[in-house]
């Protein structure tokens, strides 16, 4: 018999001392048994890794881009959507995050927190109208702009719209920015410069972004009839046509102000992007504007 | 008690007054130090941001500044301000810096952050300036492309403006090329200040790129008479993107 269960009471000291080993191998034996065949049952497949729900954490690189393509320190190795004819994919940037908190109001209204409350019915209201949405980040993270645009750039027939929410403007207004033109440039290769990338793009990112303020106007008095040019680093790396749209502003005493413009916000990025469909044609590599 | 015992005691508890006297006198002391050694890194720090002097011997001139409307609109509006600049363009570029920076008297209609410095400021021979401005401006320019748009352009246009000979400008940060102003507008490239001038990529060793506009198209949209201005346009950075 393995353990003298019956005369425990008999024991001597030496007898205890082994049983009591006996019964601690015993139970290292089992935990460790079990332990190792929860932690074998959990592990992922990778398949299960490459879910639907990875793709829209990040992204990987085109063979032009950097070769960053790393969220929180942990490279993915998500595979680009597979190219579809035409404008299918909505890339939504909610901006800042993590340790960027962007604006910030003297009432504690953050930025980083609004946008990604406003990603989510643009979403769905992009959804509605049968986009596909990937979003650079769904929770507090804060990616690179690098990582931001990779991603954008990993889609094929997509557009990118990056969320922003104003320090200053007339509150209750809203604006959209193009990147301000940048030089053409010509590659021997054919390749896209990463520093440059939205340079072919520029031209349709302006009929884009012309179209969404145009319905903005509409919805939100006071807001430009015409989309801005400012040199907004986010869009500048980004290969495919890029807008920006602020929100005015942060100043506002109660964030209340702000989440009633969210569905009007939702529906001209919808409408904007659905009636630019139609005009989305992939411009040559060769730079200059499509 | 053992003799050696009492005199272990005794030397301890004399030990342990004259450290409690000592104490004070000692943070004292440091605190003075301290005190001393931030007043020196304070008077280095003006002596190397001193304001270029105004010399009243100078022709006075009309400067044109360029400051907020007002209206939140995201707009800038001259103000013609009657100065005694030097001839010289990096002086003169030092002193409309300075007064931009100083900012109008409704301090609600400035661009630039009241603690904002400009450390130097170069200009080279094609005409490209190098102007390094304190932390203070990436860090107190409110966070937001309008805003930040409007400083840059407030620098660019009032250089435009009164220094003919600067075409381009670069803007560092505490002598650092930076990413970003304050989160949003590209400082990477280099801002096109005279439309009329060619536009050179400094990453394209040496080659003249042409301006991605029409000389005309970008100034054409931003008149001095207060509507709103459009970013000039940086240029390809050199090197490549941080993070890359």
């Amino acid at each position: 018999m393995l353990l003298d269960v019956g005369n425990i009471g008999r024991m001597n000291g030496r007898a205890w001392v082994q049983n009591s080993s006996r019964i601690g191998a015993l139970f290292f034996l089992l935990v460790f048994g079990v332990g190792a065949l929860s932690y074998s049952s959990q592990s992922p497949s990778p398949a299960a890794q490459a879910g639907p729900g990875a793709q829209s954490a990040v992204p990987q690189a085109l063979p032009t881009t950097p070769a960053t393509t790393t969220t929180q320190g942990l490279p993915q190795t998500i595979p680009p959507a597979m190219p579809r004819a035409g404008l299918n994919v909505v890339v939504l940037d909610p901006a800042h995050g993590g340790t960027d908190l962007g604006a910030r109001g003297t009432g504690g209204i953050r930025e980083s927190e609004i946008v990604l409350d406003f990603a989510a019915q643009v979403r769905r209201a992009l959804e509605t109208q049968g986009f596909q949405v990937v979003q650079t980040r769904q929770g507090n993270q804060d990616p690179s702009f690098d990582d931001r645009s990779a991603i954008a750039n990993a889609q094929s027939g997509a557009v990118f719209v990056t969320l922003h929410i104003a320090s200053t403007g007339l509150p209750g207004t809203a604006r959209v920015y193009v990147n301000s033109d940048l030089p053409a440039t010509t590659n021997v290769n054919g390749l896209i410069s990463w520093d440059r990338a939205q340079t072919p793009f520029q031209g349709l990112s302006r009929k884009l972004g012309d179209l969404v303020q145009g319905l903005l106007a509409q919805r939100f008095k006071g807001s430009p009839s015409t989309a801005q040019t400012a040199a907004v680093r986010q869009l500048r790396t980004t290969a495919a046509p890029a807008i920006a749209v602020e929100i005015s502003s942060v100043v506002v005493e109660d964030r209340a102000d702000l989440d009633r413009m969210a569905p009007g916000v939702a529906d001209a990025i919808a409408s904007g992007v659905a009636a630019f469909r139609p005009s989305y044609v992939l411009p040559t590599t060769t730079g200059g504007t499509p | 008690m053992a003799r050696w015992i009492k005199w272990v005691v005794g030397v301890l508890c004399v030990a342990v007054l004259i450290g409690a006297i000592y104490f004070p006198i000692l943070r004292r002391r440091l605190r003075l130090a301290a005190k001393l050694q931030q007043q020196t890194a304070e008077q280095a720090r003006r002596e190397l941001t001193q304001a270029v002097p105004i010399n009243p011997g100078e022709p006075r001139v009309k400067a044109k500044l360029f400051w907020a409307s007002g209206n939140s609109d995201g707009a800038l509006v001259d103000s013609t301000v009657e100065l005694p600049l030097s001839g010289d363009p990096v002086l003169r570029s030092k002193q409309v810096l300075n007064t931009l920076l100083a900012g109008p008297v409704d301090a609600d209609l400035r661009t630039l952050p009241p603690d904002a410095v400009l450390l130097a400021f170069y200009l080279l021979p094609d005409g490209t300036a190098i102007a390094d401005f304190s932390e203070a401006l990436a860090t107190a320019t409110p966070s937001g492309i309008q805003s930040e748009q409007l400083a840059v352009d407030s620098i660019t246009r009032t250089l435009e403006a009164n220094v003919p000979k600067v075409q381009r400008l670069k803007i560092l940060i505490h002598g650092q090329e930076v990413e970003t102003l304050a989160g949003h507008l590209d400082l990477t490239g280099i801002f096109l200040v005279n439309t009329k001038g060619t536009l050179v990529a400094p990453g394209a060793a040496g080659s003249v790129v042409p301006p991605a506009t029409p000389p005309s198209a970008d100034k054409s949209t931003v008149p001095a008479t207060g509507k709103p201005a459009t970013a000039a346009a940086p240029t390809a950075k050199p090197g490549s993107p941080k993070g890359a």
